[in-house]
């Protein structure tokens, strides 16, 4: 095995904790949402880095059919975000999420 | 430090690289496209893993779809101005420490556990036909599959509700 497992790991949980900041930390909605994006796809190289050393073996494919459903999650969350952004964005004429406060005490 | 490793390291370059460029950059439009740098990336990784379709489905669902769609939504709510607010919130500080601390302790983790070394197996000769199978296998995928087009049609329906002109 040429590239070992443990390297897959540390990249996709360096992939996450930057999607975690760009998630928690920034204003514009359209941001966020690619923090999230970033950070699905660090969990999909995850899952295939654990299918192709641990389970091809056994010759099921629970690893890769896992990760094309997060992929169609993904992109079914991501057109119903950007959608709300849009949304959003016409009554509001922001999407700076500080703005968006209405329902604050 | 074989072949394998020399590219390993370019795509996670690429892929970590794009990433940062996606949570610091100012400018919407650039971030979009720091954005597509890193799904290549990692779409690179799926080819390395010997995924070949993902590394397809990647490329054709989070680049040709999820990131034209964040560029339109970028363009449909673009500001007149763009560099008098801040990028970040007033928490980022925190955020910052807490992405640090979570990944240290991944990290810390991941590197003393013993990963099994034992040789790889190979794929098998017909990937493609046991993926196929996989998801339309009755004792395998197959409500998962069903359930994951029920809910495409849900977001398409409601992504074009709300989004609609009143």
């Amino acid at each position: 095995m040429q590239v070992p497992l443990s390297w897959y790991l540390v990249v996709a949980a360096a992939l996450f904790c930057i999607g975690l900041y760009g998630a928690l930390s920034r204003r514009n909605a359209i941001v966020i949402l690619m923090g999230v994006e970033l950070m699905l796809n660090s969990v999909n190289i995850n899952l295939l880095a654990f299918w192709r050393h641990l389970e091809v073996a056994g010759g099921t494919m629970t690893g890769q059919v896992f990760a094309i459903i997060v992929i169609t999650v993904a992109a079914a969350e991501a057109a119903v975000g950007l959608a709300l952004i849009i949304a959003v964005y016409r009554n509001r004429k922001t999407v700076d999420v500080e703005d968006v406060d209405l329902m604050k005490l | 430090m074989n072949f394998s490793q020399v590219v390993f390291i370019i795509l996670s370059a690429m892929a970590l690289i794009g990433a940062v460029g996606v949570v610091t950059n100012r400018n919407l439009f650039r971030a979009a496209l720091f954005l597509i740098l890193s799904f290549v990336g990692v779409a690179g990784f799926y080819i390395l893993l010997e995924a070949e379709f993902l590394a397809m489905v990647q490329l054709l669902v989070y680049v040709g779809a999820i990131s034209i769609l964040i560029i339109f939504a970028i363009m449909l709510s673009r500001r007149i101005m763009s560099s008098e607010f801040r990028a970040s919130n007033e928490q980022w500080l925190i955020a910052l420490v807490a992405a640090a601390i979570l990944l240290g302790v991944l990290l810390a983790i991941l590197l003393q556990v013993n990963w099994p070394t034992d040789p790889v197996a190979d794929i098998p000769d017909n990937l493609m036909v046991e993926l196929g199978k996989a998801l339309v296998a009755p004792d395998q995928f197959l409500l998962v599959f069903e359930v994951a087009s029920v809910l495409l049609l849900v977001a398409l329906v409601g992504a074009v509700i709300i989004a609609r002109e009143r």
